[in-house]
């Protein structure tokens, strides 16, 4: 959709970053075509496609100027120099990286480098985006701050973005859709909700969610719930019912926030292992070793295909 | 810590000193005292048939100054070194650049380009010789065959030979063709990997940014290229400048002089003519310039790392 915020997520390997360079015109699809702004731009060269892409090392040209990076996409348009003096301040202003104009690459910071690349890509205004795990390279702190601001900015400037990540949190806290992708494949195109609550088949359902979320195989039907719907029988409540469970624990962490605790469930030829996420607002004592009835809400089970690992609507018989 | 005592090998500062011996021992020995002799050789009027040394002053370098043959030699030290090293810069990254892509056939190609370094230079001058002989020239038989040669009106002129090593414009392209072909694969080498020293991401970068393969090239590929490429060329320049095997194989200088140089000059001044003192004093004319290029060289080395 124009002006939205598109995430590919995917383990490594899964073509992501190969679908990002299709989109940009580095690499050339084997079938089909790639459409931008409703024309057909396969087999032009990346420069007749009007995309800005953001590459993980930011690819800053090393024996330019910030000024002289920023400014080189409009060089090769042609664009004149006062014209060029002006775009390069605002790109600038804009990520505050005004006083580091006439530095190297090398003189700058991880953060402002990838600043540097993003005002680089900015410049000319795109009709797409495309970002390749721009964030990577930046420490955990940087990152997250990183983040916020990046989706601030894109909400301002409103150009169609395509960000690839493998990592889910990135994935769920950018996106205005996500692209779920797997060996090639798109497995499922949803908002952050849909992805995360109604996950269209098994590896969406275990690649997203840290832990993932909980399948049990009973006969051709996978039942699958996420593991903060798993609690102690005595909290969960639902308006059409809840499904209780003898959960035998076998380990529990505790991370601060929440305590993880995982066990089996159910008879010991079935037994599954499932984990449960307690917030940490529950201070209910879980030793391990011992069972307890824990329960999930009825509506928070989800059924898949054993064998196409599809999300279905039809429970086990 | 009874009975332990700090052998030579924890004696870091005198174990220093012993390694850095025979370095220092070899540059005083084999350089120094060579160069020294060279410059008192220079000083004097010493010859082959009288090696007593007795000081002249600065008269050597009067007398070579005044030599035309010097001055000759001079220019064509310069002529062949520069324009060589500006052919073999330019084909060395023609054939760097396809060796960057995958085809077939490739380790082939790595291996017949990289083959010149392999031989030794007389044997391939040698070889060139044969190729470039006033009578039986396979060049100037191809050049008969496709008819440019040989028959009158023919573009090459009507006579059944081009006499490379005859005329002096053939003379001293023949010494230019061979110094290209011996230094090519060094230089294609070093041109190789400044190539793939820059990130791929650079140029797909550039690429993404709208320009066009020639500003790649122009603004990309030779700015972060130019350190290590300004290696190669000096590189073959101090090979070209001190090189006697070429000149002296192909053409002894001839004909008449016009491809002598300062190196093949000083050979023929100061061991076959036995004039030591005007040889070394021509040689040393090299000296402030390949010191110069040296210094040159080591500068660049420091400033070629890429990113």
């Amino acid at each position: 959709m124009e002006g939205e915020f598109l995430v590919l997520l995917g383990p490594s390997g899964c073509g992501k970053t190969t679908l990002l360079r299709m989109i940009a015109g580095i690499e050339e699809p084997t079938s089909g075509d790639i459409l931008i702004d409703e024309r057909v731009v396969t087999g032009l060269p990346p420069r007749m496609r009007n995309i800005a892409m953001v590459f993980q090392s930011y690819a800053l040209y090393p024996h330019m100027t910030v000024y002289k990076n920023i400014a080189f996409p409009l060089r090769t348009r042609g664009v004149d120099k006062t014209a060029i003096r002006k775009k390069v301040e605002w790109a600038a202003g804009m990520f505050g990286i005004e006083r580091l104009l006439d530095r190297k690459p090398r003189e700058l910071s991880g953060g402002e480098r990838q600043r540097v690349a993003l005002a680089r890509a900015m410049v000319r205004e795109p009709s797409v985006f495309l970002l390749d795990e721009p964030l990577s390279n930046l420490d955990a702190i940087l990152r997250a701050s990183a983040r916020e601001e990046l989706r601030q900015f894109q909400k301002r400037v409103g150009v169609t973005t395509i960000y690839v990540t493998h990592d889910q949190v990135e994935a769920m806290g950018l996106g205005d859709r996500i692209v779920v992708m797997s060996k090639g494949k798109i497995r499922q195109v949803g908002t952050p909700m849909e992805i995360y609550h109604w996950p269209a088949d098994t590896f969406v359902a275990t690649f997203v969610g840290s832990p993932p979320m909980n399948l049990m195989g009973e006969d051709d039907i996978l039942t699958g719930f996420r593991p903060e719907t798993f609690l102690p029988a005595e909290l969960v409540t639902g308006a059409d019912g809840v499904v209780t469970y003898p959960f035998e624990v076998t380990w529990t962490e505790y991370l601060g926030a929440e305590r993880l605790v995982y066990g089996n469930v159910g008879e010991k030829s079935h037994a599954r292992h499932v984990v449960s996420r307690l917030p940490g607002s529950v201070s209910l004592s879980i030793e391990t070793g011992r069972t307890y009835p824990f329960a999930v809400s009825r509506n928070d089970l989800r059924f898949f295909d054993r064998k196409s690992g599809l999300r279905t609507d039809r429970g086990p018989a | 810590m009874s009975g332990a005592r700090a052998g030579i090998r924890d004696q870091s500062a005198l174990l220093a000193k012993l390694m850095i011996a025979p370095a220092i021992l070899y540059v005083t020995a084999m350089i120094g005292f060579p160069f020294i002799l060279a410059i008192l050789y220079s000083l004097s009027d010493i010859t082959t048939g009288d090696p007593t040394l007795r000081l002249v002053g600065l008269r050597n370098f009067r007398d070579i100054l005044a030599d035309s043959v010097f001055r000759l030699s001079l220019k064509n030290t310069f002529f062949f070194a520069i324009v060589s090293q500006v052919l073999v810069i330019l084909l060395s990254r023609i054939i760097a650049t396809a060796l960057m892509k995958e085809f077939r056939g490739k380790w082939l190609a790595r291996f017949l380009i990289m083959l010149p370094w392999t031989a030794p230079i007389a044997l391939g001058t040698i070889g060139w010789l044969w190729m470039l002989d006033s009578i039986f020239s396979p060049f100037d038989w191809v050049f008969r065959w496709l008819g440019l040669l040989g028959t009158p009106g023919a573009l090459l002129g009507p006579q059944t030979n081009l006499y490379w090593l005859g005329v002096p414009s053939l003379a001293m392209a023949s010494v230019i063709i061979v110094h290209i072909w011996r230094i090519l694969p060094l230089a294609t080498v070093i041109q190789l990997a400044g190539l793939s020293s820059i990130p791929k991401d650079l140029l797909e970068a550039a690429e993404v940014d709208g320009a066009t393969p020639w500003r790649r090239t122009l603004e990309i590929t030779i700015p972060l290229t130019l350190p290590i490429v300004s290696i190669a060329f000096l590189f073959g320049l101090v090979f070209t400048f001190t090189d006697v095997t070429v000149v002296y194989v192909l053409t002894r200088g001839g004909p008449v002089h016009s491809t002598q140089v300062l190196s093949t000059w000083t050979f023929f001044k100061g061991i076959e003519g036995g004039d030591l003192a005007q040889g070394a004093a021509i040689s040393l004319f090299l000296f402030p310039l390949l010191a110069g290029v040296a210094a040159l060289m080591l500068r660049m080395a420091r400033k070629s790392e890429v990113v």
